[in-house]
C-alpha cells in the first residue's frame, strides 16, 4: 500500500489510517469528529438514514486497542466510512430508501462490510439513495432527498446521492456506492468527488440488494484518486458466496497511482461529448489538453454503437429489477398491507410499499420480458451489450482509455426532472455503457460549471484494466482546476 | 400491443404478473411513461443482429460451483423475529386462493 | 392396453425426484427431511435480500448420474428464472434450467420391452411447503396458510417422458422402473409417499391409428403408484366419454381426489402463466468436462433391467409370473447380491430366490447385511432336508435379528428334520385320530390336506416338512 506521506499525493483517508495506526490521532477522536460533523451539517443535507454513534465509538474503541497493544490495525484503521443503504449491515436498518424495508434489520453483513472491517475502518452510517438504487438524482428515496453540499436546492445525483453528498460535504472521507447505470459515477460528478465503478466481477455483489444482477457493482466514493484506489483495493477480491466474483490476485491500485501517464494511449469519445452542455464538453476537452501535457497520445475517437446504450439500458435493467424485486411481497419480512388473500395482500402490499420510479421499471421490465416482447426487447438488448463490448474492444485496439463526461450536465434542481422520466433517464447516456461491457470507468472532479457547480470527468478502460485506470484518474487529479467548496462543509 | 401504445389494458395485464395494484389513473400514466421508453426502446428491437449472440454475463465464467458440505444455518428466532405474521414456528399468511403451477 | 373401442391413450409423466446431497441446491443449508419447521434456512434459500445462490457441485453430479442411467446426452446448460408468485416461493422466482437443460434425448426400457422416450431431466430448486389451515385442509375453505421453507432451495431433478405410455398399468410400469433407476444411480430415495418422488401425468386420448395427440390434461397430487393408475383410468374415461359425447377435452391441469375418485379441473382465476423465462444472471454456465463425465460413467453401478437379467440367467428355465416378481423384488430391495453371491457359493437358485423374495425381504435393510455363505449355507440345509421350510424360517429371522450361524442357530432351537419314518409313525396317529376327515380325504376333498397338514405340523412342533407331509397324504390314498 502507498504511503502517503512518501507519495506526496493528497489522500485524506490514507492519512488519517496512518496517524491512527501510529497511535496519533485515537480512532475514537476521529470516529467522534465525524460523528459531529454529521451531527451538526446532516439535518440539511440529509445524506445519512442512520447513524451508527455508538456502533462506531465502540469499534473505533477496539481499533485503539490493537494500535496500543502492537498489534495490526489495518489499511484503513479508524477511518469513517459511510455505506449505502442498499447494502446489508447486520443488525442495523437496511432499507435501500423505500417503505417495503423500512425498519428491516439484515441478519447477516455484506462482503464489502465484513472486508471494511477487517481493514479496520469505522462504519459511521447508512446513506439515502435512490429507492432501490433506481434513479439519478436521490428524488427517488421514500425518505426525502439527499441536498447536493454544493448548493443544497439542487440534487446530488442518484442513485448513490447521500454517499457522495457525505464525502463532498467532508462527513466522512470515504464512502460505498452502488453502480448498476451511472449511481456512483454520476452522483460523484455532481458533488465534485471521485467515485469510481470497478469490472464487474472485481468486487463481491453478496449482500448487495440487486437492482440489475448483471450490471450492479459496489464501489468507492472518496475526496482524492488515491484514497478510491486504497478502497478498491480493500473491497476487491474474490468471495466463494458470489458465483459472478472473479478469482483473481489483490489488484493493489493505491501503487498505481504515481505512475503517470508518459505514452499512455487516450481516446476521447466523441459520443461522451455530443449533446452534453458546453460547460461540461469544455472541461473534458482541457482534461484531454492536461493528458497531452502530461505526455499521453490523445486522439479523438467514436464508437457508434454506445449510442444504443440507454435503450439498451432501459430495458435490461428494468427487466432483471421486475424479477429481483418479486421477492417483497409482504410474506417474510418488511412492510405488509392484510387483505383477505394472499394474491391481494402481495398487490396491496407492493402497492403501497413501492415508489413512481420503481413501480414504473418493475412495469417497465415485466412487458420487456413478457410472453411475445422477451425477443424484441430483452433479447434484443443483451446483443446489443455484445455488440458494445465488441466495438470497445475494437476501439481498445488504438487507445489504453478512453476519456468523456460522466454526466451531461452539471446539479439540476430538486424537482427539475421528477415529471419527465426520460429525461431523468438521459442522465445515464455517458455511465451506462460501462455497465452494459462490464468495464471499469471512474469519474474525477475537473473544475466547476460557469455556476460553480462541479464538472466531472470519465475514465473508461477495458476489462480488469483498474490499473491503468486509476493511473489516468490521478493524472487529471494533479492538474484540475479548483473546485470551489461546497456550501455545507465540515471542517 | 403493439410498440409504442400501450392501453390500460395492456398496463393492467402488466400489473397483475407484477402483482401490483394499480388505480385506473396510474394505470393510464404508467402506460404514457413506458410508451415513451419503448419508444426509444424501439430501436433496439429494430436492429439487426443476425449472428451476434446475446450476453448474459460480461464474465468468461464456467462451472463456479461448491463442495456439498453444510454450512451454518440461521438461527429460527432471528429469522422470524422480522416476520410479518407467525403461527407455529411457520410465516402466516392470508388464504391462498391460487394453485402453484 | 388401449381405452376400450377406438380410443388410444397416450400418456407422459413428469416426475420430480429429491437429489440425496447433503444440502440444498444453492447454499449449504442441510437437505433433511422432517426437521422443525424453518430450522434449516439461511439468507440465500430465504431469498433474503442481498443474497445470492452458489451450485452444489454434488448436485451437479446426480444429476449427471440421473441423466447417464437414463442414456441422455450430457450438455453444457444455463439456469433460467421461472418467474411467478406464490408464498411458498422465498424469491418469488425459481432457479430452474428452461430451453438449456443439462441432459437431453434419453430412453428407459420398460420390463415388458417398450422403450419409452426421456426428453429430458434437468435441475432446479424445490419450494417450501405450505400448509393450509382451517376449512378441513382443503386449500378452497382455508382460512389461513402456514409455510415452512425447510425444503425451499432443496435440489430436484425434473424427468419428463415423451408421451410414450399407452395404459395405466404402463404408466405405473415407468414409475416403477424409474425409481428403481433413480435409487440404483444412488442418486435419490424415490419415496413417493414421503414426497422425494412426484409424478404428475399428462393424459389425452386418440383414435387409434391417428397420429395426431389429442388435448392433454396434466394430473397432479399423486400420492402413490396405486393413485396414479387410478388417476390415469378415470381421465382416460372421463375424456372418452366427453368426447364421445361430442364434446371437446379443455386443456386444463386436473386434481386427483383421492376420496372421491376422481379429477376435478382447478379453480384458477389466473391467465395461463407467464413466466417470462430469462437467463439467471447470479449464475454461470455449467459445461461438464469429458473428464467428469467418464468418472461419472464409470462410477455407476449396474441398473436394475441389468440386475434383473443377472439373477433371471441364475435360474435357468424354471420361469413364469410369479418368478418374474419374485426377481423384480429382490432386485428392488437391493438383494440380488445376496442371491447372486449365495448361488455362486453352491446354493439352490431357486430356493435362493425364493427365501430372498419371501422371508428376507420383510427385513430388507438387515437382509442387505446378512453374510452371504451363510445364507448359502442355509439354503443348502433346507434344500439337502437337514430343515424343514418352517424350521429354515425360524432360522431365516434369527439370522435377520441377530446375524450367526445357521447351523448353530439349529442346534440352539433343537431342530432336526423329521426323518421319513418319524413322519409316517407321525402321519399314522393324526390319521386315526381323525378318521371322518380322513374319508372325506379319500373321497376327493383335496383342500383337508392342508388340515392333515395342520395337524402334522403341531404334533412335530413343525419339524415336518410340508411338502412331504402332502406327499404322503397322497401316496396313502393312492
Amino acid at each position: 500500500m502507498t504511503d502517503p506521506s512518501t507519495s506526496g499525493r493528497a489522500a485524506p483517508a490514507l492519512g488519517i489510517a496512518a496517524g491512527v495506526r501510529r497511535g496519533d490521532p485515537s480512532a475514537a477522536a476521529v470516529v467522534q469528529r465525524h460523528l459531529e460533523a454529521i451531527d451538526e451539517h446532516d439535518g440539511v443535507l440529509h445524506a445519512f438514514l442512520t447513524v451508527l454513534h455508538d456502533s462506531a465509538l465502540a469499534e473505533a474503541a477496539e481499533i485503539d486497542r490493537r494500535v496500543a497493544a502492537g498489534e495490526a490495525a489495518g489499511a484503513l484503521a479508524g477511518v469513517p466510512v459511510a455505506v449505502k443503504d442498499n447494502l446489508c449491515t447486520r443488525g442495523v436498518p437496511t432499507t435501500c430508501s423505500s417503505r417495503i424495508l423500512e425498519g428491516w434489520r439484515p441478519p447477516y453483513d455484506a462482503t464489502v462490510v465484513e472486508k471494511l472491517r477487517a481493514a479496520g475502518a469505522v462504519v459511521v452510517g447508512k446513506t439515502n439513495l435512490d429507492e432501490f438504487a433506481m434513479g439519478s438524482s436521490t428524488e427517488n428515496s421514500a425518505f426525502g432527498p439527499t441536498r447536493n453540499p454544493h448548493d443544497p436546492e439542487r440534487v446530488p445525483g442518484g442513485s448513490s446521492g447521500g454517499s457522495a453528498a457525505a464525502v463532498a460535504a467532508g462527513l466522512v472521507p470515504m464512502a460505498l456506492g452502488s453502480d448498476t447505470g451511472g449511481s456512483i459515477r454520476q452522483p460523484a460528478a455532481l458533488c465534485g468527488v471521485v467515485g469510481m465503478k470497478p469490472t464487474y466481477g472485481t468486487v463481491s455483489r453478496y449482500g448487495l440488494v440487486a437492482f440489475a444482477s448483471s450490471l450492479d457493482q459496489v464501489g468507492p466514493i472518496t475526496r482524492s484518486v488515491l484514497d478510491a484506489a486504497a478502497l478498491f483495493d480493500v473491497i476487491a477480491g474474490d468471495d466463494p458466496r458470489d458465483s459472478t466474483c472473479l478469482e483473481r490476485p489483490s489488484p493493489r491500485c493505491a501503487e498505481r497511482c504515481d505512475q503517470g501517464v508518459d505514452g499512455l494511449r487516450v481516446g476521447v469519445l466523441a459520443e461522451l461529448l455530443d449533446g452534453v452542455d458546453p460547460a461540461v464538453g469544455a472541461r473534458v476537452r482541457q482534461a484531454a489538453e492536461v493528458l497531452a501535457a502530461a505526455g499521453a497520445h490523445v486522439e479523438e475517437r467514436s464508437v457508434p454503437e454506445l449510442r444504443l446504450g440507454l435503450p439498451a439500458y432501459y430495458l435490461v435493467a428494468p427487466a432483471e429489477a421486475s424479477s429481483n424485486l418479486a421477492r417483497y411481497d409482504g410474506v417474510r419480512y418488511g412492510l405488509r398491507v392484510e387483505a383477505d388473500t394472499a394474491e391481494a395482500m402481495n398487490s396491496a402490499t407492493r402497492a403501497a410499499g413501492f415508489g413512481p420510479e420503481v413501480k414504473r421499471r418493475i412495469m417497465l421490465g415485466t412487458y420487456a420480458l413478457s410472453a411475445g416482447y422477451y425477443d424484441a426487447y430483452y433479447g434484443q438488448a443483451q446483443k446489443v451489450r455484445t455488440l458494445i463490448i465488441d466495438a470497445l474492444a475494437a476501439a481498445y485496439q488504438h487507445a489504453d482509455v478512453l476519456l468523456g463526461a460522466t454526466t451531461p450536465t452539471t446539479a439540476f434542481a430538486l424537482g427539475a426532472k421528477v415529471d419527465d422520466p426520460w429525461a431523468m433517464y438521459l442522465s445515464d447516456v455517458c455511465t451506462v455503457p460501462s455497465n452494459l461491457a462490464g468495464h471499469p470507468a471512474i469519474s474525477v472532479p475537473f473544475g466547476t460549471d460557469d455556476g460553480l457547480l462541479p464538472v466531472g470527468v470519465q475514465v473508461l478502460a477495458p476489462a480488469l484494466g483498474e490499473a491503468v485506470l486509476f493511473r489516468a484518474a490521478a493524472a487529471l487529479e494533479d492538474a484540475a482546476p479548483a473546485l470551489s467548496a461546497p456550501r455545507v462543509l465540515a471542517r | 400491443m403493439a410498440g409504442g401504445r400501450l392501453t390500460r389494458a395492456d398496463a393492467a395485464y402488466v400489473a397483475r404478473l407484477a402483482r401490483i395494484d394499480l388505480t385506473d389513473e396510474e394505470l393510464d400514466t404508467y402506460a404514457q411513461q413506458l410508451a415513451v421508453v419503448l419508444e426509444h426502446a424501439a430501436q433496439v428491437a429494430a436492429l439487426d443482429t443476425r449472428g451476434v449472440e446475446p450476453t448474459a454475463h460480461p464474465l468468461p465464467l464456467r462451472n463456479v460451483l461448491r463442495a456439498d458440505e453444510p454450512g451454518p444455518s440461521l438461527d429460527r428466532a432471528e429469522v422470524l423475529a422480522q416476520a410479518p405474521a407467525v403461527e407455529d414456528n411457520r410465516f402466516r399468511v392470508p388464504p391462498i386462493l391460487g394453485e402453484a403451477p | 392396453m388401449s381405452a376400450p373401442g377406438a380410443w388410444e391413450s397416450v400418456i407422459g409423466l413428469e416426475v420430480h425426484c429429491e437429489l440425496k446431497t447433503r444440502t440444498k441446491l444453492f447454499c449449504g443449508c442441510r437437505n433433511a427431511f422432517g426437521e422443525e419447521p424453518n430450522t434449516n434456512v439461511c439468507p440465500v434459500c430465504l431469498g433474503l435480500p442481498g443474497s445470492l445462490p452458489v451450485l452444489n457441485a454434488g448436485a451437479v453430479e446426480l444429476a449427471m448420474r440421473i441423466g447417464t442411467a437414463l442414456h441422455c446426452e450430457i450438455r453444457p446448460s444455463l439456469f433460467h428464472r421461472k418467474n411467478y408468485f406464490y408464498p411458498d416461493m422465498p424469491k418469488d422466482f425459481q432457479i430452474t434450467q428452461y430451453d438449456a437443460p443439462i441432459n437431453v434425448d434419453g430412453f428407459l426400457d420398460l420390463p415388458d420391452g417398450t422403450r419409452v422416450g426421456i426428453v429430458r431431466a434437468h435441475m432446479e430448486e424445490d419450494t417450501g411447503k405450505t400448509t393450509h389451515v382451517g376449512g378441513g385442509g382443503r386449500i378452497h375453505d382455508a382460512e389461513h396458510a402456514l409455510v415452512d421453507y425447510n425444503r425451499a432451495g432443496v435440489p430436484l431433478v425434473e424427468i419428463v417422458s415423451a408421451p410414450d405410455l399407452r395404459s395405466s398399468t404402463q404408466a405405473r410400469l415407468y414409475v416403477s422402473e424409474l425409481r428403481g433407476i433413480l435409487v440404483a444411480a444412488d442418486a435419490s430415495d424415490g419415496r413417493m409417499e414421503e414426497g422425494s418422488l412426484r409424478v404428475d401425468a399428462n393424459v389425452s386420448v386418440r383414435r387409434a391409428g391417428t397420429a395426431e395427440l389429442g388435448t392433454r390434461c396434466e394430473i397432479k397430487n399423486l400420492n402413490s403408484l396405486r393413485s396414479l393408475g387410478r388417476a390415469v383410468d378415470y381421465e382416460i374415461d372421463r375424456q372418452v366419454a366427453l368426447l364421445e359425447d361430442g364434446g371437446a377435452v379443455v386443456q386444463q391441469t386436473r386434481h386427483w381426489d383421492e376420496d372421491h375418485g376422481e379429477t376435478v379441473a382447478l379453480r384458477s382465476k389466473e391467465e395461463a402463466f407467464d413466466y417470462r423465462y430469462f437467463p439467471e444472471p447470479d449464475l454461470v454456465p455449467v459445461v461438464p468436462d469429458p473428464a467428469w463425465q467418464r468418472d461419472v460413467s464409470a462410477s455407476l453401478g449396474p441398473m436394475p433391467a441389468e440386475r434383473r437379467a443377472k439373477v433371471s440367467a441364475l435360474l435357468g428355465p424354471a420361469d413364469g409370473p410369479a418368478r418374474v416378481e419374485q426377481v423384480s423384488t429382490v432386485v428392488e430391495l437391493g438383494l440380488d447380491a445376496l442371491v447372486v453371491a449365495a448361488v455362486n457359493a453352491g446354493a439352490d437358485p431357486v430356493l435362493a430366490l425364493t427365501r430372498a423374495a419371501n422371508e428376507a425381504a420383510a427385513e430388507a435393510e438387515r437382509a442387505r447385511a446378512l453374510d452371504a455363505a451363510s445364507f448359502a449355507s442355509l439354503v443348502r440345509m433346507e434344500h439337502d432336508g437337514e430343515l424343514s421350510a418352517t424350521q429354515a424360517k425360524a432360522v431365516l429371522a434369527d439370522m435377520l435379528e441377530l446375524g450367526g450361524d445357521p447351523a448353530e442357530i439349529a442346534q440352539r432351537r433343537g431342530f432336526e428334520a423329521l426323518g421319513a419314518g418319524s413322519l409316517a409313525a407321525v402321519v399314522d396317529e393324526v390319521l386315526a385320530a381323525n378318521p371322518a376327515e380322513w374319508e372325506r380325504y379319500r373321497a376327493g376333498e383335496d383342500k383337508l390336506a392342508g388340515f392333515f397338514t395342520g395337524k402334522v405340523m403341531q404334533a412335530t412342533s413343525g419339524r415336518a416338512d410340508g411338502k412331504a407331509v402332502a406327499a404322503e397324504l397322497r401316496r396313502r390314498r393312492g
